[in-house]
């Protein structure tokens, strides 16, 4: 457990670094042109990911060293009247809530480090691979940068049953449904992106759209879960087991499969295989809704969470069918991901080559470096911006790279 | 990276920036920590602390250190190496003096019965206080390598660029302590 904290302590040290490393890249150190507004989304969600990540990991650092005081040198922050193995231990006066708090302020911020560079780089790849400009690029920004803040302020709705002042809660409710607007701002936007779009289905548009799907299904339980009386039901339920798998596990795992397949071509050289990766999509998809969409039947029926087995208590055993092709869904699943590891691994060695610098007709500046980049990228100056990375089936083009100066009778966008 | 560089001159310096990014993380951790501390002081069984002597005697220490981190980058700038030595040996010694007062200040406690048991203002401040000193020591540590570098005579100093990302870190130091020190006595004091 100490050596958990003490990695954990390293890790958010860590991650500290790497943010910092970001921020201070994206802020100071872009190539001619590229102004703030001609950033990739991908660059955008990645700087608000590090933002949130520089002002939540020091607080939860801040929770584990008054934790390693509490379990090595006999502080009271968080312990009190607790029975060990019939046991007494001579703590008194802590509080565990005190616990709770700070890990939770740093909690519900990492739902959305987890989930911005997925929102970026689905934002990408939609644009990319519908041959059309970003629907509400600014929209896209702003709504980032609203769900930043919002991050920051909602961390008590994770403690509506922990004793919490129900007026203190009412708020945290408000505060937690609001950042269902921005999420459904980039709803909307990924889906008029689609829109009449010329939509090249590779395994990297599927599992973007794929994420798309499952953020709109999470994300609407969410609205459930944000609700503190509706909690006093759902808390502790498998609804809350169903609602985060869906929204950060998978949705997250899918931007970021949707990530590797789209730039395994600009990391290796060589393609992912499309067939596996077409079998991995369909099978994970269906796959992922057979496992989760029941369990929020199971949770409203008052099922916990957390239970190896539920046959001790009559109550609680009342899907055993259910959760028999739950498992079984998992194991396909779980096994479908080996099949994903096989294949990057492979494709690494002897996928089929690239031959052309920019595979995906993309505009964006990584696809003007040469199929295997030397060290600095490129291997002369650094190329100069001219445009935003979004002009897709422009002016009877299919696609202008940021890297082109703006023509003479060029239309604005 | 000529083309960055250039566009750079007008700009705050990526190394500075960054510097101003960190403290914003380091102050995060302390809100963490002493927003704990009042939680924890509105609830029962909370008991104060007196503040020893010496931490004040360790805020005149460390002001005066702020003082002479940047006479040293003044001097620096003028070019006025051997004043530049002078006054980073200066502020090294007050740095380590700093350390070494904030440790007869934790011993002072320990003597007055103030242990690690329970969770009361002294618990507190051995955690917040203990934090802050080894950020002191990690700006000494900046500084003993400056104070060698200032002497190893073989390469010329010309970027002012590390000297002032360290002014700028000790500093915030001596800011952050200034708030510990008034938090404390203003919250947790008797
Ligand atoms: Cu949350």
């Amino acid at each position: 457990m100490d050596l958990w904290i003490v990695s954990m302590a390293l890790f958010v040290v860590s991650s500290l670094l790497g943010g910092l490393n970001y921020i201070s890249t994206i802020l100071n150190l872009r190539t001619k042109g590229m102004s703030m507004t001609r950033l990739p989304l991908t660059i955008w969600a990645m700087f608000f990911t590090a933002v949130l990540g520089v002002l939540s990991f020091p607080v939860l650092l801040s929770g584990l060293i008054l934790l390693l005081f509490d379990r090595n040198l006999g502080t009271s922050f968080y312990l009190s009247d607790i029975v060990v193995n019939g046991e007494i231990l001579p703590n008194e006066g802590g509080s565990a809530i005190l616990f709770q708090h700070l890990f939770w302020f740093l909690g519900h911020p990492e739902v959305y480090i987890i989930l911005l560079p997925a929102m970026g780089m689905v934002s990408e790849i939609l644009s990319v691979n519908s041959r059309k400009p970003i629907f509400g690029y600014m929209a896209m920004l702003g709504s980032l940068f609203a769900i930043t803040i919002l991050a920051f302020l909602v961390w008590a709705h994770h403690m509506f049953v922990t004793g919490l002042n129900p007026f203190l809660g009412s708020i945290f409710v408000l505060l937690t449904l609001l950042i269902a607007v921005p999420s459904a701002i980039k709803v909307f936007n990924w889906l008029t992106t689609l829109w009449r779009g010329n939509i090249r289905f590779t395994p990297a548009t599927l599992f973007a759209i794929g994420f798309v799907s499952l953020f709109i299904s999470g994300g609407l339980t969410g609205i459930f879960l944000g609700n503190s009386t509706i909690d006093i039901h759902l808390h502790d339920t498998m609804f809350v087991v169903a609602h985060f798998h869906i929204v950060m596990g998978v949705a997250s795992f899918f931007g970021m499969f949707a990530g590797v397949y789209h730039w395994f071509p600009k990391m290796f050289g060589r393609y992912l295989n499309s067939t596996l990766g077409y079998i991995h999509f369909w099978v994970t998809m269906i796959g992922s809704y057979l496992i989760f969409w029941p369990m929020h039947y199971q949770g409203l029926a008052g099922i916990p969470r957390r239970y190896l087995d539920k046959r001790g208590w009559v109550s609680f055993n009342d899907f055993p069918e259910l959760d028999k092709m739950i498992t079984i869904v998992s194991i396909i699943v779980f096994a479908m991901q080996l099949m994903f590891v096989f294949n990057f691994i492979y494709s690494i060695f002897k996928g089929r080559k690239v031959t052309s610098t920019n595979p995906w007709g993309a505009n964006t500046l990584e696809w003007t470096t040469p199929i295997r980049p030397g060290h600095g990228n490129w291997p002369g100056e650094i190329p100069e911006v001219h445009r935003w990375p979004y002009d897709y089936s422009k002016d009877g083009r299919e696609f202008i790279p940021q890297t082109e100066p703006i023509g003479e009778n060029e239309s604005k966008h | 990276m000529d083309i960055v560089s250039n566009q750079q001159r007008k700009k705050i310096h990526p190394h500075k920036f960054t510097m101003w990014v960190a403290i914003g993380s380091i102050v995060m951790m302390f809100a963490g920590l002493t927003s704990a501390f009042i939680v924890k002081s509105n609830q029962t069984n909370w008991v104060p602390v007196e503040i020893p002597v010496v931490f004040w005697i360790s805020t005149a220490v460390i002001i005066i250190s702020s003082l002479t981190v940047q006479l040293a980058l003044r001097s620096f700038k003028q070019r006025e190496m051997n004043q530049y030595r002078m006054f980073i040996g200066v502020t090294l010694l007050l740095g380590v003096a700093f350390v070494i007062l904030q440790w007869l200040g934790f011993q002072d406690l320990w003597a007055q019965k103030i242990t690690f048991k329970g969770a009361g203002a002294g618990q507190f401040l051995y955690v917040i206080f203990g934090l802050h000193a080894i950020h002191v020591i990690g700006g000494v540590i900046a500084l003993i390598v400056m104070f060698i570098k200032a002497f190893a005579g073989k390469t010329k100093l010309y970027s002012a660029v590390p000297i002032e990302v360290a002014a700028i870190y000790w500093h915030f130091v001596d800011a952050l302590w200034i708030y510990l020190l008034l938090f404390f006595i203003i919250i947790g004091g008797k």
